[in-house]
């Protein structure tokens, strides 16, 4: 299965990544009207310090830690995705505690939100939005 | 309107051939009549052929043919060859006066010796001494053209359907045991004489069909070795490439072919180690004597003549053979007219050399 | 400091209906134009730092941002240009010789736009590249003038060291320092995937690139930077650089600012000292000694490599390039006055030398008229532009083209003529890490054989056009070109016809 990969070695720490991620999940035509005087949710944030930077997003792990430990059984994988029923989340942000990447975190609405691979969203063509966009190709989407 | 020569005149064509292997001598008149079946391949502009073994008497000496504009040419012409050449013979070419062949210049024929004390003088092999005579005449005295200058063989050439330019040199009086022949469709009616084909250089004469893509190219490098490309044609450069390689660089009909036709790099990489050398050293050291666009040819050298084709076959050739004789046209037509029961007939490949050579001592 | 006179070049133009302020233009402009306004929430920006190179344009996610030439004006005046009272200005403040970058900008004739390539129609057949093989391998270096035969009367097949290059294209020099790893490492990867070259430029190898050795082009400059015999052997040829185009004249000058890291032991300088080429080669004040630098770095490299002298192309090129083809190199570089640089001084840059198509046109012919036309290849360099150059330089008599500008464009360059300035927003002409990484090698290196894989499509089409099926007949083929709009002299000296001729 293809999967999103960050090489800390081409990361500029630009965080167009953030951006494209917060408006592929949008729903909305037109990147200013999604985004424009907003605060975003991204589902992959850039990590920095020093000189080093670096996109995190799900690893949508072979044995996932937050689906074990989700109360309301929101986290579920299916087809190899991990993914959050936004229906069931009752925002007990248990999963948050417990991924060893930091990779979900609140959404908006205080229910747990982390990248499905931008499966479905309108905004994005094919592969997830963050790789797409991502000026230096730090970001891909690859078998491995 | 400009001249050939002083203006590049594309022209399309018909050519055809015979050789005996056996070294037997033909009349003229089957070579003319081959010609009459490709008559739409010419235009009228320009026809002629290249004949050898034709002057067995003085076989030692250069036969130069001449044409003159006036006999002030001809008289600042022989004072010219005088200085190089002892002049053993000089004759007005025979011709039959007829109404298709109009505005005929002075056409003479010279056999020549090369003064011995110049040639001792200029320290030059006497080929070479010869060539560079023709050269001069050609580019230094106005009105003056030497179009053949080979040993016991010669051009004879108009303006003119090829078939008329054959009965016009009353071509049957002559036996040759090589004959080639040429129609000329050019694009332009410039009207000169020295323009028709066959093109000679020494015993090397060519025929050709085709508009190469290559000649400036050709050109601008085979002048850096002294040639002079007067009348910017494709026949002309290809003559001097011949000479070049054949006589002043020594390689072999086949290497020559293999430069002026080479074979693509894809098929010298599938080539055993030994041609695969061979064949990327000749590409490598004569880039520039490779020959593009569409051409059939024929070239005629004493004891022989080599027909080639470019190396995408973008023109026609048909070669065929009867008892000890070699048949080459552009139609197979020609070839049928010349021998009715020609046997073997076959399209050579595109850049495959077809050599014909008359057995040793039979020329 | 006293008033400046210098209003900013540039306006940046943010459309705020656009603007998100995720400032992505914020974070990667290393001048510092642009700047976030944490009260009001919305992005900023000081022009006087921008120079236009249009990194925030092309990574702003909405595109909102815009950078046009400032409107405010001097009042008009054909004799007193803006451009030049600007540069006074900055002189009368500074009191320094003008510093510029890249090619010269000025509205010189570009001669390559007057000529025009003929097709064929009716009296020969175009060639279609897609159906029919079409040739563009070129093979460099000296050619024997008369084959020699073995006993068994076989050719005996050695040559003099040749260069291949499957297209008539290479990557000309450019120096590690002047430019990054990055673009450096972009190039290699790319020449050695597209069987061309490329040239370290004067500084030096890095020991990384020598894997890509039989693709590389080392050179030997007045400074001698990075020179040491495995130097010499690692390339696959040598190139004295004389001249270049940009600045003919004159040496180079990378400040030791640059000069830091493996920059430094690749140059094998310290850190930090400004690495100075001299203006001559100071071991060659005339032709007789460029012939022994020629024959001491075959030596060193025993005959295995062909020579390349570069020289910039200037007022008697022709005779100079006569008496490189007699010093025993086997290639010949010309650069024109357009050629690029990582900084020169702009008068020179804009005032010295002379066009390339003139001075191969004369230099061909001149080589041609002596015979020796065949003892050297010619290479030639100085902007060259895209596929229909190389083919009007190929015709005109080039055995290949030298590009440069062309491939750091490729790379994202975007001609703002600041690589003085060590901050090149997009990773090519800098040493900064921070910027150096935005060059992806992988990103660099594919579309630079994207770039030369379309030239070569096209210079096939071009050539199929012609009912040319191999380069090497459309080398120095100048019936193929017409001149438009030219004098006689012009069309003399490139030994072309006019159009309709």
């Amino acid at each position: 299965m293809k999967r999103i990969f960050v090489d800390e070695k081409w990361c500029l720490g630009c965080r167009l990544c953030e951006y494209n991620c917060a408006y592929s999940n949008s729903g909305v035509v037109g990147m200013s009207k999604a985004l424009k005087g907003k605060k975003i949710y991204p589902r992959i944030r850039v990590e920095e310090k020093g000189d080093t930077t670096f996109a995190v997003s799900c690893r949508h792990c072979e044995d996932p830690m937050c689906s074990k430990s989700c109360i309301a059984g929101a986290i579920t994988k299916k087809d190899g995705i991990v993914r959050v029923d936004q229906e069931k989340c009752v925002g007990c942000l248990t999963c948050v505690l417990v991924c060893p990447y930091g990779a979900i975190a609140p959404g908006e609405n205080g229910t747990a939100q982390k990248c499905e691979l931008c499966i479905g969203n309108s905004n994005s063509s094919g592969e997830p939005a963050c790789v797409g966009g991502c000026p230096n190709k730090a970001i891909v989407f690859e078998e491995r | 309107m400009k001249l050939e020569g002083q203006v590049r005149i594309p022209s399309g064509c018909a050519i055809s051939a015979v050789i005996s292997k056996e070294g037997r001598r033909m009349t003229g008149e089957k070579i003319i009549e081959s010609m009459i079946p490709m008559h739409d391949r010419s235009n009228g502009l320009g026809g002629g052929f290249a004949a050898y073994g034709i002057y067995p008497e003085y076989r030692d000496y250069y036969a130069f043919h001449i044409f003159y504009d006036d006999s002030a040419a001809k008289s600042e012409c022989e004072n010219f060859l005088k200085e190089s050449f002892e002049i053993v013979n000089a004759e007005i070419i025979p011709i039959r006066k007829i109404p298709e062949i109009t505005d005929v210049p002075l056409i003479w024929r010279y056999f020549l010796d090369p003064l011995k004390s110049v040639l001792s003088r200029r320290q030059l092999d006497e080929k070479e001494y010869v060539a560079r005579a023709v050269t001069a005449v050609n580019t230094k005295i106005n009105g003056a053209y030497v179009f053949s200058s080979g040993k016991n063989m010669g051009v004879f050439k108009a303006v003119g359907f090829p078939e008329d330019v054959g009965r016009f040199y009353r071509l049957e009086e002559y036996e040759a045991y090589s004959w080639t022949a040429h129609g000329r469709y050019p694009t332009n009616t410039p009207g000169w004489w020295g323009g028709a084909h066959p093109f000679a250089l020494l015993d090397y004469s060519i025929v050709h069909n085709g508009e190469i893509s290559s000649y400036d190219a050709n050109r601008r490098c085979i002048e850096m070795y002294g040639y002079k490309c007067t009348l910017q044609t494709d026949t002309e450069v290809i003559t001097y490439i011949a000479d070049y390689l054949l006589r002043r660089q020594g390689l072999t009909l086949e290497e020559t072919a293999s430069v002026i036709a080479a074979p693509f790099w894809s098929t010298i990489n599938g080539k055993d180690e030994t041609e695969r050398k061979t064949l990327s050293y000749l590409r490598t050291v004569y880039p520039s004597l490779l020959i593009t666009g569409p051409f059939s040819i024929i070239l005629g050298f004493e004891g022989g003549l080599m027909a080639l084709n470019d190396r995408l076959k973008l023109r026609s050739m048909v070669c065929a053979e009867k008892d000890d004789k070699v048949f080459i046209g552009s139609e197979e037509a020609a070839i049928r007219v010349m021998e009715p029961n020609a046997e073997n007939i076959y399209a050579p490949a595109g850049g495959e050399p077809v050599i014909v050579k008359v057995k040793e001592g039979a020329f | 400091m006293s008033l400046n006179y210098i209003t900013p070049e540039f306006e940046i133009k943010r459309n705020y209906d656009r603007c998100i302020s995720c400032r992505v233009c914020e974070r990667q402009c290393a001048n510092e134009a642009h700047i976030y306004d944490e009260d009001s929430k919305i992005m900023l920006a000081d022009e006087s730092k921008c120079v236009d190179c249009q990194r925030c344009v092309s990574l702003c996610p909405t595109h909102a941002l815009k950078i046009v030439k400032n409107e405010c004006a001097f009042r008009e005046n054909a004799n007193w240009q803006s451009d030049t009272i600007k540069e006074i200005y900055k002189q009368a403040s500074s009191g320094g010789v003008l510093l510029s970058s890249m090619g010269n900008p000025k509205p010189l004739p570009v001669y390559w736009d007057k000529m025009l390539v003929n097709a064929s129609q009716v009296t020969n057949p175009p060639i279609d590249p897609l159906r029919e093989p079409m040739e563009t391998k070129v093979f460099l270096g000296k050619k024997p003038s008369r084959p020699e035969r073995n006993a068994d009367g076989s050719l005996k097949t050695d040559l003099p060291p040749q260069l291949e290059l499957s297209m008539p294209v290479m990557f000309s020099a450019m120096s590690y320092g002047s430019i990054s790893y990055n673009a450096h490492e972009s190039l290699a990867r790319a020449a050695a995937e597209l069987g061309i070259y490329y040239n370290t430029g004067e500084g030096g190898l890095h020991e990384d690139f020598y894997a890509y050795g039989p693709n590389t082009i080392v050179q030997v400059a007045s400074g001698r930077f990075g020179v040491h015999e495995g130097y010499l052997s690692a390339g696959a040829a040598i190139e004295i650089k004389m001249g270049q185009g940009a600045k003919p004249g004159i040496g180079g000058h990378l400040p030791g600012t640059k000069i830091v890291g493996d920059v430094s032991r690749t140059r094998m300088i310290p850190e930090g000292s400004d690495a100075i080429s001299p203006a001559p080669h100071h071991d060659i004040y005339s032709i007789e000694d460029l012939r022994q630098l020629v024959y001491s770095l075959k030596e060193a490299t025993q005959y295995k490599k062909p020579v390349i002298v570069k020289v910039a192309a200037v007022h008697n090129i022709a005779a100079i390039a006569s008496g490189i083809a007699r010093s025993g190199a086997d290639i010949i570089a010309i650069d024109g006055f357009r050629g690029g640089t990582g900084a020169a001084p702009t008068r020179i840059r804009d005032n010295v030398g002379i066009p390339i198509e003139l001075a191969l046109a004369a230099v061909d012919q001149r080589l041609r008229d002596e015979g020796i036309r065949n003892d050297v290849s010619l290479v030639v360099g100085g902007s060259i532009r895209c596929a229909s150059d190389v083919v009007k330089a190929i015709a005109l008599g080039a055995d290949a083209c030298y590009v440069a500008t062309a491939a750091l464009l490729a790379l994202g360059c975007h001609l703002c003529r600041t690589c003085q300035t060590g901050k090149c927003n997009w990773g090519i002409a800098t040493q900064r890490p921070e910027l150096v990484k935005r060059l992806n090698p992988n990103i660099g290196r594919e579309r630079l054989v994207n770039l030369m894989t379309a030239w070569k499509h096209e210079i096939k089409e071009l050539m199929g056009g012609m009912g040319i099926n191999s380069i090497e007949t459309l080398r120095g083929n100048r019936l193929m070109l017409r001149g438009i709009n030219m004098t006689e002299k012009e069309l003399e000296i490139l030994g072309i016809s006019h159009a309709g001729e």
